[in-house]
Parts: structure tokens; C-alpha cells; sequence
């Protein structure tokens, strides 16, 4: 029942659509790898002077290599962290972690309805609203399951279920499928779709995958190695879903390939 | 339930096994009654002195029943308070552990002094043996937490109670049961050493007054009647707890098998 749903779920109205778009404007990042880089103090400058934007709705794809700050880009969207300099304008965010942090001690239903239950909803109405989506989302007969008797895509789509109850305008997810086997990739790709179709979001979408970042993106930015900064933008104007085999999704490859310094191949 | 049996078959051939090597070894080396009473002697002994040893034995038991409530008490809420406050870790942790070398003899008569002969010191020394495993393995518990969830739980704006309540402390659960499965086994024996170092008069003050009473008056089969019985009780309190576990911290047992 989406339309009852639709009044339940907290969900970005049409006026406020508008004012949704996220803005960075010149962000710089550098952190203190102390931790990880023995005794001597390494600065690390994870972003240097970065700008990205998204319009509300739009499913924006970043793509870089290993360790170029993506992660700690989506970590200043949703203001787990603050920027050295620049600034970032955005509307609650919400974070999908790359590993899907499921509560063991939780049922699958429970998992997903942690956010409601956090807003302050009792935990019947929690479990009444995130089961409907459960059954939309192609997970019903799961709800009792406990995290360890989940595949990895039901993990993830569990997770995914939990960030989009949170009701925040901008989801950030984080390698979502990095884990996953090429099948269960290309199926959850295509799970993403399906349900960003039916729940509209901004969606900023890390990933290392070119590939994916073409198939599922509006719109692809990619980034530099350490620090991080936008080298080109592609706008990925395909109808969905996209074959990896298209032409122009091929095209694109090729393109995102060589502003990695890495095109060439054919 | 014919599992359930199943599964104690192994301990009874075990007990048969020790009692008929104890019984044999009386018998052929010609120990002393006072010395190693044979099995059926200490049988004989607890069917004679029944009603003297269940009434001990009822008395000790609510010391550590009493006792044990009080140390998981304790030791749980001394966790959570040095889990909350890195302060009060550097503080209040040595201190803990250094609690644990003090012989309870030596603050016995003070306990006696400031509360009398009743049941409430015995209580305390109970406790002072028992909290120290609750307290350790919950402490490790609270802060076996994945590193990464705080940052999911502050993504999804969880506060720092709801952070405690839905990550933290179900985290800690089977740790902290760790810590009471140990709790209750040391449980027992530190009601007879609160019996004998904080002592009550009269014939009915717990099994190990009755213990001690015993094996200095050529009672001995009586006094091993008594600890029969404590070891058993021991044993009991111990795997009570699986139960408890059972519904608990389910989703533990069934990974891991929890106490069996």
C-alpha cells in the first residue's frame, strides 16, 4: 500500500525537493594517520579544494581509486565529520556504512526498523512500517531471519531498508555492493533501481567500479587519487535499465577509464 | 527430553567411575574413617544428619543466592560506570583488581564489628569474591562493540543511551554471562569462607560452619556429606544459568553453544 505509506513514512515533500540539492564547494580534508602510520605525526589530505553537486532526486555516482577520500566525503555529507575549509550544503543525510553493521541480535525486520525505533516510535508501529516495505522490497518470509542466516545481498538489502527509514532526503551509500559476488551485484544493481523508483531520493553512491557507477549513476563523478578531487563529471543520459554491453555505456567507460589516467584498453 | 538425558550420561559414568576408585581405594589401603570416610560412609552420614545438613544447607544457600544478587549488582553497574567514564577506569580499575588480594579473614572482624553476626557481612564477603568476574568480562563486553557502529547509530542520530541500549548492551550480554556463569560457580566457596570468617553461633549457621565444626569434631563422614552437597549445589547454580542464557542471549547460544 505505497499511498498509505506515503503519509506514514517521513518522505521529502515536492516543495521541499527543491531546496534539497547538495552543494560542496571547495572542500579540503586532511586527517591525522597517526594511528595507522606508526609514531611519527602523517597528515594525510584525504580532499583537496572539492566541489560536487546533486540535484534533489539525482543518483550520483563518485567513482576513484582505493583511498582517494571517498568515504570521507560521504562521512562530511552526512556531518560525521567537518571539513578543514569549503563548505558543504545539504539536507540530513544518512550514512550506509560499507559494511552493513547489522545488529546480530536482531531480526532482519528489527534491523531495518532501527531507525524508527531511534526517532521514538513504539516497537510495534516500528515493525508495522518497515514490513510493508519488506514485502515490496522483495524480502518478505524474511523478517524473522536473524543477520548471520541472511545471504550478503539480503544483508545489504536489509541495511539499505534501514537507511531509507530514517527518512533523511540523501542517502550516501558507501561501496554498497563492493562485498557482493558479480551475480548478487548485478542483481542488487538492479534491486537499487527498482526501489529508488518506487522511494525517490538524492542518492550519492561510492563506488570503485566504473562500470557500476555508469549503470546505476545520473550522473558520474570521478575523482583523483589522494587527495581527492573531481577530474571530470559525466552526465549518463540512458533510459535504465542499461546493458553493460551498450555502446554507450561502453563509451562512457572508456571516458571515466581515461580521466582515471587508465583508459586506452579498447 | 531424552537428549536432555542423554547429554548427563557421561557425567554419571564419570561420578560412578570416581566413587567406585574412592570406595576400592578405603577399602584396600585401609584409610581411616576419620581420615577418608568410603563413599557409603558420607551416604550413610547425609542420610543420618538429613534434616541437621538441609537446614545448613537452606541457610547457605540464601547467602549465596543473597550474595550473588549483590556482586551482579555491583559488578555490573561498576562496568557500565567505568565504560562510560574513561576517568573512573584509571581510577576505580586497579582498585578492583586489587580488592581481589585482600584475605578475607583479615577484614572479616570488621565486617562483624560494623554489622553484627547476621547474614549481611557474609553477604559483602560473597560479593567481594563474586562481582570481580562480572565486573572484568562485562568491562571487555561493553567495549566489544563494533568499532564501526557508532558511526551507524549517530548516522541514523541515535543519543548516547539509545547508542548504550541498542548496540553496546547486547553487545555485552554473552560476556557478561562469561562473567556470571564464573560468578556462581566461585559462589559457593565464597559462602563457606564468609561462613568461617564471619561466623554465626549455634548449631544451624550455614554448611561451612557445619563443614569446619565437623572435621575438627571426628565428624568427617558428616563434614564430606556437607560438601557433597555444596558441590552439587555448585554445580547447579552453574548450569542454571544456561537456561537463563536460553532466553537471554539467544542469538549467542545458537552461534556458539553457550554452556552445555
Amino acid at each position: 500500500m505505497p499511498t498509505q505509506l506515503q503519509s506514514r513514512v517521513q518522505r521529502p515533500s515536492q516543495e521541499a525537493k527543491r531546496a534539497d540539492a547538495l552543494i560542496i564547494a571547495d572542500v579540503t580534508r586532511t586527517y591525522d594517520a597517526r594511528a595507522q602510520k606508526g609514531p611519527r605525526a602523517a597528515k594525510v589530505q584525504a580532499l583537496a579544494g572539492l566541489c560536487l553537486h546533486a540535484s534533489a532526486g539525482e543518483l550520483l555516482a563518485v567513482v576513484g581509486p582505493s583511498g582517494c577520500g571517498k568515504s570521507t566525503l560521504l562521512e562530511l555529507i552526512c556531518g560525521l565529520q567537518q571539513p578543514d575549509a569549503g563548505s558543504i550544503s545539504c539536507p540530513p543525510a544518512v550514512l550506509m556504512p560499507q559494511r552493513d553493521l547489522l545488529l546480530p541480535w536482531l531480526s532482519a525486520l528489527d534491523n531495518a526498523a532501527l531507525a524508527l525505533r531511534i526517532a521514538g516510535r513504539s516497537r510495534e508501529e516500528s515493525r508495522g512500517l518497515a514490513g510493508e516495505l519488506f514485502a515490496e522490497l522483495g524480502l518478505a518470509g524474511f523478517e524473522q531471519a536473524r543477520p548471520h542466516e541472511l545471504s550478503g545481498g539480503m544483508r545489504q538489502r536489509v541495511a539499505f531498508l534501514r537507511t531509507l527509514l530514517s527518512g533523511k532526503p540523501v542517502l550516501c551509500l558507501d561501496e554498497p555492493f563492493g562485498a557482493l559476488d558479480a551475480i548478487t551485484r548485478s542483481e542488487m544493481q538492479q534491486w537499487l533501481i527498482r526501489t529508488l523508483a518506487r522511494e525517490p531520493r538524492t542518492v550519492v553512491l561510492v563506488t570503485h567500479d566504473v562500470e557500476e557507477a555508469i549503470l546505476l549513476g545520473d550522473r558520474v563523478a570521478v575523482l583523483s587519487p589522494r587527495p581527492g578531487r573531481v577530474v571530470a563529471e559525466l552526465e549518463v543520459e540512458l533510459g535504465r535499465p542499461r546493458a553493460r554491453t551498450d555502446p554507450d555505456v561502453i563509451h562512457l567507460r572508456e571516458r571515466a577509464l581515461s580521466a582515471l589516467g587508465l583508459g586506452g584498453g579498447g | 527430553m531424552k537428549r536432555d538425558l542423554v547429554r548427563v550420561v557421561p557425567v554419571l559414568a564419570l561420578v560412578a567411575l570416581l566413587l567406585g576408585a574412592w570406595e576400592l581405594y578405603v577399602d584396600i589401603a585401609g584409610v581411616q574413617g576419620d581420615l577418608l570416610p568410603a563413599p557409603h560412609a558420607v551416604a550413610g552420614a547425609l542420610w543420618d544428619s538429613g534434616a541437621l545438613v538441609w537446614r545448613n544447607f537452606a541457610i547457605t544457600a540464601e547467602e549465596v543466592v543473597l550474595g550473588l544478587a549483590l556482586a551482579l549488582a555491583a559488578g555490573f553497574l561498576l562496568a557500565v560506570a567505568i565504560h562510560l567514564s574513561p576517568l573512573l577506569r584509571r581510577a576505580a580499575y586497579p582498585l578492583a583488581v586489587g580488592s581481589q588480594a585482600v584475605p578475607i579473614p583479615v577484614i572479616g572482624v570488621l565486617l562483624v564489628f560494623w554489622w553484627g553476626f547476621g547474614i549481611f557481612p557474609k553477604l559483602v564477603v560473597i560479593a567481594l569474591i563474586c562481582f570481580f568476574p562480572v565486573l572484568v568480562s562485562t568491562v571487555d563486553g561493553l567495549a566489544s562493540v563494533d568499532p564501526d557502529q557508532p558511526k551507524l547509530l549517530r548516522t541514523l542520530d541515535a543519543s548516547r543511551w539509545q547508542a548504550f541500549r541498542f548496540a553496546e548492551l547486547p553487545a555485552a550480554l554473552p560476556a557478561a554471562l562469561s562473567g556470571v556463569r564464573i560468578a556462581l560457580a566461585v559462589g559457593v566457596i565464597g559462602a563457606f569462607i564468609a561462613e568461617t570468617t564471619t561466623p554465626t553461633s549455634g548449631a544451624y549457621s550455614g554448611l561451612g560452619r557445619e563443614i569446619v565444626v565437623d572435621a575438627g569434631g571426628f565428624q568427617t563422614p558428616r563434614a564430606y556429606a556437607a560438601t557433597v552437597v555444596l558441590f552439587a549445589f555448585a554445580i547447579s547454580c552453574f548450569y542454571s544459568l544456561a537456561l537463563a542464557e536460553r532466553r537471554l542471549a539467544p542469538w549467542n547460544v545458537r552461534r556458539q553453544g553457550g554452556t552445555r
